[in-house]
């Protein structure tokens, strides 16, 4: 069972490798392991299911459910750097620290402090920082110390609605926050003030932002909104060759691509490959759809990406998420409101 | 020997039959699919009347939060403010409800369309993608509430709250008012 497709002169594969069940109802979020070894998943069944090998070559099974620590619906996992907890954010306000040193997971700290729903959760890549935000339209940010203490170093009141997804910088402690008044933010440490300041405001989407990933260098960024349009957004650096000012020696980032009329409805869920470079999407017209940077187009700031493939109908219902595989180049996980999760692999022929 | 063949016949004959079988139901499965109305078809017209009936049936005995009274009584909800705009028989499609409240400021607006929107996710067979919105001009932050009640995130939480699933559960109850 293949799935073909082809635009220009790329030919492209997408090819489904396995379907995980086991979730009741709907499935918000899946996050793989550092490794790409491990697939983590949760939803509304308030459980996190883990995934993964027995040994190389083999299918992905159920390893483990982890339960009883949220009250109501998990909505975003997220592996530290080292691999060895799992945060876990949920509609119960509170964020679970799951902590495998003993040899399995198991909750060893909730940070409360949110108001109401927590939304989404990530790690700093350096493992020093955890950010997580909420319905109550604040983004906290933790100092993760030794002995398991997590400590709220920063309670950020930045947007004016609810913040749907928090990100860190691939390499620095920059953190990006998007959200439902239509924005995304960007942060940084200020260490003379031992605070988190709001250092740029990408402002072009005019509906809901669902989510953003950054691309593997950091200096680029792709949202994805309920307007139906994918952005991406160019860092600029003082002294930039450009010429693009920089008040107060900060970074400005400008949109440098809109891609329109791709999608159907709202898109959820964005990752940006940092192996192949690939963007996929997660859209609620239930379709799956995978873009690639023109290499013939782009001239000066301005960049084209192309659709590459569509998978009409990879779920039965909307999608929430798709998350690349950090290690296999290719390797796409979904998963939806219809409960299921599924592993695809992409394959690029250029022609 | 002779009883081996027999049965060995009796077999072939019986994978023939099942392979009939399949066969046959292979093409009725084909034939259904192929009798799947398409646009212009008075089939195609009368099958997406029956999905907006469906709907309306479905949506006009939910009670108004407030007064005794059901949102088909106090027309908040009427049979043209279904809209089935992209209509695909034996697949999903995509439906628009426009409804009515009864006051520009009506408090309760948001909670109309949370339960419109959760009695339909629950009851309906056919498989659509729903977008609720407030009759135009009829309510003071209708940009505000239609963005809320089709955000499917704040729907499923507010659905987690047992004070105000509690007050959906009364307003799309069956039962008398």
């Amino acid at each position: 069972m293949f799935n073909i497709g082809t635009s220009d002169h790329i030919m492209s594969q997408t090819t489904p490798l396995q379907t995980l069940k086991g979730h009741v109802g709907r499935v918000w979020s899946v996050a793989w392991s550092p490794t790409g070894t491990m697939l983590s998943s949760c939803g509304e069944d308030k459980n996190i299911r883990l995934w993964g090998k027995e040994s190389f070559g083999t299918k992905f099974t159920a390893k483990a459910i982890l339960s009883d620590c949220h009250q109501r619906t998990i909505r975003e996992t997220a592996w530290s750097p080292c691999g060895n907890f799992i945060a876990s954010a949920s509609f119960d306000a509170t964020t679970a620290i799951w902590d495998k040193r003993s040899g399995q997971f198991e909750c060893n700290a909730t940070l409360e402090g949110h108001e109401n729903e927590v939304k989404s959760v990530t790690w700093s890549k350096s493992g020093q920082f955890l950010a997580t935000c909420s319905r109550d339209k604040s983004v906290w940010v933790w100092e993760v110390g030794e002995e398991d203490e997590y400590e709220c170093g920063a309670v950020i009141n930045a947007h004016i609605q609810d913040v749907k997804k928090v990100r860190f910088h691939p390499h620095d402690n920059i953190l990006a926050s998007a959200s439902y008044d239509d924005t995304v933010k960007l942060f940084k440490e200020d260490l003379s003030e031992a605070d988190w300041v709001n250092f740029a405001t990408l402002k072009s989407h005019t509906s809901t932002v669902w989510s953003l990933a950054f691309d593997r260098t950091g200096t680029r960024l792709a949202t994805c909104s309920d307007d139906q349009t994918v952005k991406i957004w160019k860092e600029y650096r003082p002294g930039n060759s450009s010429g693009i000012p920089t008040p107060d020696g900060d970074a400005v980032w400008k949109c440098v691509c809109t891609l329109s009329g791709h999608h159907g409805r709202t898109i959820y869920d964005i990752s940006w490959c940092h192996s192949t470079d690939l963007i996929a999407t997660g859209c609620g017209d239930d379709a799956i759809r995978i873009f690639k940077e023109s290499t013939n187009h782009s001239s000066g700031d301005e960049v084209s990406f192309d659709l590459v493939h569509t998978v009409h109908g990879a779920h039965a219902q909307d999608l929430n998420c798709v998350a690349w595989n950090p290690m296999v180049p290719g390797m796409l996980a979904s998963c939806s409101d219809d409960g299921e999760i599924k592993l695809w692999q992409f394959k690029l022929d250029t022609l | 020997m002779f009883l081996a063949i027999i049965m060995f016949n009796m077999i072939i004959n019986k994978t023939k039959k099942m392979f009939e079988d399949n066969n046959n139901s292979g093409s009725l499965s084909k034939l259904s699919i192929s009798e799947a109305p398409s646009p212009g078809d008075p089939k195609y017209e009368e099958t997406k009347q029956e999905l907006k009936e469906t709907i309306y049936d479905c949506i006009k005995t939910i009670k108004d939060p407030e007064k005794p009274a059901t949102l088909e009584d106090l027309k908040v909800v009427y049979e043209d403010g279904v809209q089935i705009e992209h209509f695909k028989p034996s697949d999903v499609s995509l439906v628009r409800i426009e409804f009515n409240p009864t006051v520009p400021h009506c408090s309760l607006a948001t909670l109309i369309g949370l339960c419109i929107r959760v009695k339909l996710q629950r009851n309906l067979m056919e498989k659509i993608k729903l977008s609720i919105f407030i009759k135009k001009g009829a309510h003071d932050t209708e940009a505000e509430i239609n963005k809320q009640i089709n955000d499917k995130e704040r729907v499923a939480a507010a659905m987690e709250v047992p004070s105000l699933s509690q007050l959906v559960e009364q307003c799309i109850s069956e039962d008398e008012i």
